[in-house]
Order: C-alpha cells, then structure tokens, then sequence
C-alpha cells in the first residue's frame, strides 16, 4: 500500500532539506519513492509544498486531495490551506508558528487568531512548539528536522538508521544539533 | 548503483553516460537544473547562452563538428530558438544532437502553456516524452543512438513534474564516444533553396523510417489487462492513469510520440471497448487517434481539461465525477500567500517608487520583478515575454505620441533579460527615435532561476573567470545618450533619475546597480558594495507612531504589533537596505549599534 505524505510551510523553513532526508531514509530502508515539489516563484517568501509517497510500487509522485496519510505544517495557515489533502482519517502535525504573509504585513488581510480553533474542529491536529523546541536546541533552523522526527515516529519508521543518512547529508559542524532535533520530533507527538 | 533524482538531474546524467561533451542552455523553470548538473561532470564543456536561439545553434555547431551535444530550456525557449530548429532538422546531425524542452502544464512559473509537441511535428523531428527520472536517463542514451543512426535531432519533452518530481534510478558508467570527423559538406549543411529542396524530400524519408522505428520502439509498449477500458498516455500521464485505473484496465504507454506508431495504437484501440486518450495540454495523440478511424469509443478533450495537469484527481473526476473524499473547512479563514521580494531586494526601493508616478505606462519584462505588477507596488502594465519590455515600451511610447495623449512610458527588465534579447530592442528604440525611459535592473545575476551566471558576472556556468560585459558599455555603444548608473536602494537617487529621464525627448538608460541579496558575493562584488548587507536596522520606540508608512514599502522582515501600536523589524530578516528608514516620515528606524 502506497503512503503518501505532505510537508507544507512557507518557502525558507527547510521543507526541501526535511523532504529529501525523508526520502533518501525510505529508499535505503527498499522502499519504492516519489517525491514532488514545485520550485520557482514559491521559494520568495510564498507557499511551499514537498510531497513525498513510498511503498512497493509507486505511480503517481503527486498527492491527490483526500489521500495524504499524514501532513506536516511548518507554519499553522498552511496546515489549514492543506486541509483538503488530508484523509479523513490521517493525522496533522502543525508547527505553532506563525508567519504573516504580504498582504498580511501592509494591512490588506488580518492573520485569523482562531486558525487552530478552525483545525480542531474537523481534525484532531497535533500542535509542535518546533521553532521554539529548536531555539531551545540552540538553533532555530533546526524546527525543520524535529518536525521530520514527527513524520518518522508517526508513520512507525524508526528502524531506519536516520544517524547515518543525517550524517550522510548535512555538513559536519551540524550533525549532532540534527540528531538531537530528531530526537526532541520523535518524542513530541 | 542506485539514487533518487530529479528528471532534470536524470537528463543530465542519461546525457553524462551517453558521452556527451557539449551542452548549451538558456536558464528557465523547469529546465535550469538540467545544465546546472551537466556543469558539474569534468568531461562535459556546459555553457550559459545568453538566450535559447543562441544555445540552439551552439549545440548545433558542436554537433556539426563532430561531438554529442545537448541543449535544454524552457518551454517558451523554443520560440527563441526555433528558427535554427525548424532548419537543422532539414540538415541532419554529424554526431547526437538533442534538445530539450521543458513544459509547464499548471503555468507554476510561466506566462503561457504551449505544448511543445507541436514543435516536434512541425519541425519534423523525432521525440521522446519520458515519465520518471530512469526513463530522462534511458530516453536520452536511446535519443543519442537514434540521432545518429537516423541522421536527426531528437527532443525530448520533460514536464515540471517530470522535470522536479524525483524517482529511484540505476547510474551506470560513461561511455566514451568517438568524436565524428567534419568534412566540407555543402550539400548537407549550407541549406541555400537549391540544397535545402533535396534536404526537404529526404527529410519526408528519414519520417518515414522513423514511423518504422515507432511501431516496434521499446518505448512504445502494450500492457494488456481487462479490455473493457484501454489507456493511452504519455509522459507522466501513464502512472496519474494507473493512480486511477490500477489493474482495471489495459495500457499503451507511449514514450516515442513523434512520428507516431499508426499500427500499434490501431491494433491495440481495436481490441478495446473504450479507449481513455490521456496526455497533458493540446489533443496532440488524440487528433492522430482521430485521423486512424478505430472502431472503438475514445474520449480525449471531450471530457478532459485541455489546460493545467493531469493528475488522478482531475481524471477521475472527468470519468466519473467522483473524488476522493475530503474535509470540508471555512475557507474564508484562509489568508493569501503570494511571493514577494525578499528582506533587502534591490528592486524594492526602485518599485515602490515607480509605482507612485502617475500617468506612466510600465512596460515589464520576465524576472523576480514581475512581482511588481501586484500589491503594494503595483507597479507593472505588461508582461509578455523575455526582452518585450523595451520593444512593447517603444511602441505604446510611439502610439501614446502620436494620439497626443502626453503619457510616458517606462520599461524595466533584468541584467540576464538584458543580454537576452533586450539588447536587439533597445536597438530599435535608439533606431527608430523612441523617448522611453529603460530601466535596467542590474542585480549582478540572473536571479528568479536560481543565480546562474550570465555576461555580466564575469563568471562562466563552470565559474571560470571570463571577460565581464558592462551594461553601461554596451548601452552607450548602442547610441543611448543619456545613460545613469545608480543606487536603487537610494529613494533619492531613484527620484532624480526618474524626473531627468522623464523630461526628456530622447531615449535614456537607468542602470539600478546592486546585487540580489541571495548572491554568493564575488570578491568583485565586496569590493563594488559598501558594508554589503551588513547592517540591521531597529525601531525607535519613541519616535514610532505606529503610522504604517513604512509597511507599504512591502518588505517581509517588518510586522506591525496591534497591541503596542509599533512597527517591528524581524532581526533575523533585516539587512540593513535602509528602504523603511527613507519611508519613515519620523526618523523612527535607525541602525543597530
């Protein structure tokens, strides 16, 4: 059976960088992989979106709406924007962060205080304080990996020795930051 | 061995293991990655090209010469660089020649959709549409084969999802690849009427021969399950299909669609009780369907989207109206998030004030700083296609002076867009006596794609050193008489150039001279730039009155706190432009200690 699993954010919280380590773990580990993103205009400061799949045999690399068996929003409007992915059933993991968009910032639209509220009505999200976790770790930029740990503890993939591909991927002076933020993700949900 | 890769990534390496030694490319989403990997083997030469014409025509030389080439761009590169194509496929190759394009079903970072298919079947050329990353690898070795023993140029036809979705492949090793010897040919490379005739009735052969290849191709292939529903597809229309249909239904996956295998899809359309024609864009299979007369019910356009992608919910939405269900949320919670400049941008400071002046026409080009059509800029009125602004801008300018109507016009394009083909335009603007004002942005690099090289870097796509091309230079020699050079971060400065070059009767340049903030600095750079980004600014409390002036500057490391009335300055976004600061009517931002 196929998985399918949706990283969502805003461009610059390291979606890409949690994505491939994801996907570079499930392929060693002998699974079929797919993943997709759409680069270009996204990446100044818009929506950003990594979708990833794997099992024995993987068709689409794209994730249909209605069919992600889990979400992980690196910013909280995100996770709502990408509502209509989630399976009925699936699980949402939100980073409790919030990122005020242009039209945000010159006053144009006002950033909704109930965007939780929204969520927790339909689905029953799992709320990470990740940038503050990280901040704690010492480095903010690390949020990205503790949410990774989320994904991994969720879809029960922690036999993959995710040391090693960290290792493999991240330069040196910030490995062992990394291992730690998986850690701190595996243990937040 | 295995690895994931991105098509683009797998193109590269398909071209690597096919002993290619020559590649040419023009920068364009979803294509650029294509020649950013190529640069990075040793035995391939990898060039930017300062736009795809000149790209095209570069891998066509090497060819010539004797040596695998490839080109790749975007999909509306191929408009550029279609005058050498639609002649080279007359001529044939010496050694392999492919050319890439790289469409943009869904338009994630375009103006327009074309199908490029069309080029292949207007030009006469044969080609591939992969599906997966080890099909761009397979595709391409099997393209370089073919070019040669059919004396053609081959295209390959990628899509953004082909391009950036990554799929497990097998690498395997280079092969080396003989070089071709040149000889004097007139017959086959001098295309004057007399020798492009003769060229014209063996290039109707060379189809001929290739519509052969086509029936039995490995590429082409039948996998047959329940006859009740058959698929045809291409590209990665086939695994979207089999999201769907799964073993339902029985499949003939097309991977060479140009000439087309007239057997295979009438024998395989006849075995069908109905036949799904499912490809991304134009009807280009299903017009060919069409043509054969099969026996069968087939449904293409009739029932799918003509526009935009492919993907399983759009299919099974058209065969059935039916979707995957899914949880329904108030929408009107959602907040919009639009790209924008990046903190310390410098085509904010030139933007937010062109956009203040009235009666302009800004005529706009392709780049980052199309984002200046929207809010809070709104500072854009046309965007066509790579180096129009100057071009367009001439001839509304002339238009406008002809009516009497006293509007001016002003055009803005990049450096990278200049070289482009802004330079032939601006020719015609000094040519035919134009008084545009032409706003050259000159960021040191070409940005929007992802900071390749270009002539005015004085690097190569192998970051080798080479001759730097100045804008200014270049702009006077072309006869511009009133050329400035300035700071677009300096409101002052940009005022002063608009109202000069506004009060003109001649054409003039500005050239806003400051490097992308996402630049990799050259030494070069550090030494043009002052404190280049080096600085954060901060709000003073005291002076602040909460007036939101600075705000609509639009810049993404400022917020305004409700409860404390105050604007504030995200640290960690902050690079010190000083845009704000020259916004704010109360001296509220100053500099960090």
């Amino acid at each position: 059976m196929t998985k399918s699993i949706l990283l969502v954010g805003v461009g610059g919280q390291g979606t890409i960088l949690a994505s491939k380590i994801l996907t570079t773990g499930l392929m060693e580990a002998g699974y079929d992989v797919k993943m997709s993103e759409i680069h270009g205009m996204s990446q100044r400061g818009g929506s950003v979106s990594s979708q990833v799949r794997y099992g024995e045999m993987v068709y689409s690399p794209v994730i249909e709406k209605g069919a992600a068996d889990i979400v992980v929003a690196f910013e909280k409007m995100e996770a709502l924007r990408a509502l209509d992915y989630l399976k009925e059933d699936g699980t949402l993991v939100v980073n409790n962060e919030e990122i005020a968009s242009m039209s945000v910032i010159t006053g144009d639209e006002e950033y909704p205080s109930d965007i939780l509220e929204e969520i927790g009505k339909h689905v029953k999200e799992k709320a990470v304080d990740a940038t503050k976790l990280a901040r704690d770790l010492g480095n903010e930029k690390a949020a990205n990996i503790i949410l990774l740990g989320t994904i991994i503890k969720a879809m029960g993939l922690e036999e993959i020795n995710w040391d090693a591909i960290l290792e493999a991927n991240i330069k040196p002076k910030f490995v062992e930051l990394n291992k730690k933020a998986l850690k701190v993700g595996m243990g937040a949900v | 061995m295995k690895r994931l890769m991105t098509g683009d990534e797998a193109i590269a390496r398909g071209a690597y293991e096919a002993g290619v030694r020559h590649a040419s490319a023009y920068p364009g989403t979803p294509s650029t990655e294509i020649l950013e990997n190529l640069a990075t083997y040793d035995e391939i030469y990898a060039e930017w090209a300062p736009n795809e014409k000149v790209a095209m025509e570069s891998a066509i030389g090497a060819a010539i010469a004797g040596i695998r080439s490839i080109v790749s761009m975007k999909h509306v590169g191929v408009n550029v660089a279609a005058d050498p194509l639609f002649t080279w496929a007359y001529m044939g190759v010496n050694a392999g020649n492919v050319l890439i394009t790289a469409d943009e079903p869904g338009m994630y970072s375009s103006q327009n959709e074309q199908d490029n298919r069309n080029y292949a079947k207007a030009a006469k050329l044969a080609m591939f549409e992969p599906a997966d990353s080890q099909e761009c690898i397979d595709m391409v070795k099997a393209a370089y084969e073919l070019s040669e023993s059919y004396d053609t140029p081959v295209m390959i036809r990628m899509t953004t999802r082909v391009c950036h979705s990554k799929s497990i492949v097998e690498i395997q090793d280079r092969v080396e690849v003989e070089p071709k010897t040149w000889e004097k040919n007139p017959a086959k490379y001098v295309c004057l009427p007399a020798i492009a005739r003769n060229l014209r009735v063996k290039l109707e052969e060379r189809l001929q021969k290739l519509a052969e290849y086509s029936e039995t191709s490995p590429f082409n292939k039948v996998e047959m399950g329940d006859t009740s529903i058959g698929i045809i597809a291409s590209g990665i229309c086939y695994y979207y299909a089999k999201e769907v249909f799964g073993e339902k239904a029985s499949y003939l996956k097309l991977g060479f669609t140009n000439p087309m295998p007239k057997n295979l899809i009438k024998d395989f359309c006849n075995k069908m009780d109905k036949v799904y024609i499912l490809e991304e864009n134009d009807p280009f299979i299903e017009e060919f369907v069409e043509r054969l007369g099969v026996t069968c019910e087939f449904h293409g356009k009739d029932i799918f989207p003509p526009y935009g992608e492919m993907t399983p919910d759009v299919i099974r939405k058209a065969v059935d109206g039916t979707g995957l269900k899914t949880i329904d949320f108030d929408r009107s919670k959602l907040i919009n998030r639009a790209p924008t400049f990046c903190a310390g941008c410098p085509h904010r400071g030139l933007f937010y004030r062109l956009g203040k002046r009235k009666d302009i026409m800004i005529s706009g080009d392709i780049g980052c700083y199309t984002l200046a059509a929207g809010k809070p800029y709104n500072a854009m009125d046309s965007t066509v296609c790579m180096g129009a602004s100057f071009s367009i801008g001439h001839g509304a300018q002339r238009a406008f002076n002809m009516i009497g109507s006293g509007k001016r016009v002003v055009t803005v394009l990049g450096d990278s867009t200049f070289f482009h083909t802004g330079i032939n335009s601006l020719i015609n603007t000094v040519y035919n006596k134009s008084n545009t004002v032409n706003i050259i942005l000159d960021n040191r690099i070409t940005g929007m794609t992802g900071h390749q090289n270009n002539p005015g870097t004085g690097f190569t796509a192998k970051n080798e050193e080479t001759t730097l091309i100045q804008i200014e230079d270049v702009v006077k020699a072309i006869g511009v008489k009133h050329v400035k050079v300035i700071d677009p971060n300096n409101l002052q400065e940009v005022d002063a150039a608009l109202d000069e070059c506004l009060a003109l009767d001649e054409p003039s340049v500005i050239i806003t001279r400051w490097p992308c903030v996402l630049k990799k600095f050259s030494q070069a750079d550090k030494a043009e730039f002052e404190n280049l980004f080096k600085t954060k600014n901060k709000v003073d409390e005291e002076k602040c009155i909460g007036c939101k002036l600075c705000l609509k500057a639009g810049c993404p490391a400022m917020s305004y706190d409700k409860s404390e009335k105050k604007v504030r300055i995200n640290r960690a976004q902050c690079v010190g432009c000083d845009v704000c600061t020259q916004v704010c009517p109360k001296e509220a931002i100053v500099k960090e200690d």
